[in-house]
């Protein structure tokens, strides 16, 4: 689970990627965890952040986070073959 | 530390198109109340799914409707069309307003009665009257509306020896300009089969032609349509004075107008585009007083409105099971009522609020019900926010025909509530039960 290297994110939840030229708008939740991903949290240190600084129980953020995975997925932003990977 | 209010983490694609001219929608609310009864609480006292009635929704559409044709016209009479919704406390409510009752076939008719309504303000339409249903009728007074000519023939001699002659109309279906011609009920206007069925009963001696009907179509969104019915209607009762000197009492314009639900593959909202009941109103009443009927004898105008008297006064709440992403990416949303109890979902885009505080983001879903079927596709594209399991949704315009037209299919049909004027709210229908449903049923010996 790791962001392709060349994803340009900004702190307002704008995220480019510069390969293929598509952009994207993210929520506020969205671009804090862009940007942890980015400095190269793992998944545990992230989700660890997130039940410290929100409102959330665990489930329903491991729940999320799947979600999450694959819509990165699907935007075609996480590195090829590796988003299983812990 | 206070911790900060969580929202699931989400981006969407951005796309550089054509502008969408209806601008985006922001800032929706949540649908919480239906008649100031929190939606919460009607699930929580009644379960869900939950099909939910507004009284005073369903009163304030019926004398809207009256007002509109009384306010043009002279002599006008409603008839509640049994079919759109037969619940007991529903059609009480119409018939409390005056209204008659309009049913298709003995079964119908038989709640009528059980409704306390007299047998000579039901009006027995449809092709499928049995001869002891026709018997009953007859015995009624009820009107009969002919719809074939072997039910003609069969009155005809269920009416011998009768001290009172039968009362009956002639169904007639005519071009009216609207596609397709519901040419498969009553006799046809242009082709003369009407007039001739018209000769046959006056010839009889042994029926009363009291009215003429019609049904040009359901969901007419063109006022135009009902002109042109209003039009030959007239002529046909015209002639019968003119030439047979008989008086036609009645014209019966059936029903067909629409609610203000989206129709699948609508390019604009039902809001934007329907008529409203004051323009069909228009329509009919200017050409019937126009049709040349002397002041004293233009005919009573009867209608037989279903779906807009009612549709905008059934809400559905139901429930989210789960949340998933179809092969391509596109968020799926489960929900707890399905087709075979939402039927009108297969030809409405129906509007589905969320009962609940929302995170502003939309996102693009398909609405599935629980059913283990394919077709089972509440909407197949819907910007709704992100919903999680267990957040409540509430379906609008769902009054007409579901609560008649569903099907007791894989899950069982849910309780109907009944919210009256004073916001007190009435079990009016309790939820299905497994006994209920296998109470007729019967295992031979050598399978127990």
């Amino acid at each position: 689970m790791k962001l392709k290297k060349n994803i340009a994110t900004s702190e307002n939840g704008f995220i480019f990627n510069p390969a293929t030229g598509d952009s994207f708008s993210g929520n506020a939740m969205a671009s804090e965890i862009l940007l942890a991903m980015k400095n190269g949290d793992t998944e545990a240190q992230i989700k660890q952040q997130l039940l410290q600084k929100y409102e959330v129980s665990a489930t329903q953020l491991n729940r999320d986070w799947e979600d999450w995975i694959v819509q990165l997925k699907e935007a075609n932003l996480l590195e090829a073959a590796i988003y299983d990977s812990k | 530390m206070q911790k900060l209010v969580y929202e699931r983490p989400y981006i969407k694609k951005l796309t550089a198109g054509v502008m969408n001219k209806f601008g985006s929608r922001s800032g929706g609310k949540p649908f919480e109340y239906i008649d100031n009864v929190p939606v919460k609480s009607l699930i929580a006292s009644y379960g869900s799914p939950l099909f939910v009635l507004s009284e005073k929704q369903i009163r304030r559409n019926y004398r809207a409707a009256y007002r509109a044709f009384s306010t043009r016209y002279p002599k006008v009479q409603f008839a509640w069309s049994y079919k759109t919704n037969y619940l007991n406390a529903v059609c009480s409510i119409f018939h409390q307003e005056a209204s008659w009752a309009e049913v298709v076939s003995g079964f119908e008719y038989r709640k009528a009665l059980g409704n306390g309504v007299p047998g000579n303000k039901i009006i027995f339409n449809g092709p499928g009257k049995t001869a002891d249903e026709l018997l009953l009728a007859i015995e009624n007074d009820s009107l009969i509306h002919i719809d074939h000519l072997e039910e003609l023939n069969q009155l005809i001699i269920l009416a011998e020896g009768k001290a009172n002659k039968p009362r009956v109309g002639i169904r007639v279906n005519m071009d009216t300009g609207i596609y397709p011609i519901w040419d498969r009920f009553g006799f046809n206007y242009e082709s003369g089969d009407a007039w001739a069925a018209i000769l046959k009963v006056i010839n009889s001696g042994r029926l009363q032609l009291a009215g003429l009907h019609c049904h040009i179509g359901t969901y007419v969104q063109v006022t135009g349509a009902y002109g042109i019915a209003a039009a030959k209607m007239a002529s046909l009762a015209l002639r019968c004075k003119a030439e047979l000197q008989h008086s036609i009492a009645y014209l019966d314009m059936g029903g067909g107008f629409p609610s203000t639900n989206t129709l699948k593959g609508s390019y604009l909202p039902g809001t934007d585009t329907i008529p409203t009941i004051d323009d069909f109103a228009e329509e009919i009443t200017g050409t019937l007083t126009k049709a040349g009927f002397a002041n004293d004898e233009l005919p009573l105008l009867i209608l037989e409105s279903g779906r807009i008297l009612i549709d905008d006064a059934g809400y559905l709440l139901g429930t989210v099971i789960a949340n998933k992403r179809l092969s391509e990416g596109k968020r799926a949303t489960i929900v707890d009522f399905g087709v075979n109890v939402l039927f009108t979902s297969f030809w409405y885009e129906h509007q589905i609020s969320p009962a609940q505080e929302f995170a502003p983001n939309m996102e693009n879903m398909v609405v599935y019900g629980p059913l283990c079927m394919n077709i089972d596709v509440i909407r197949e594209s819907i910007n709704l926010p992100l919903l999680n399991p267990g957040d409540n949704v509430v379906v609008h315009k769902v009054g007409a025909y579901n609560m008649t037209q569903w099907m007791q299919f894989i899950t069982l049909r849910p309780a109907v509530v009944l919210i009256d004027e004073q916001q007190q709210v009435h079990l009016i229908k309790a939820k299905e039960t497994l006994d209920y449903i296998e109470r007729d049923e019967h295992v031979p010996g050598h399978l127990k």
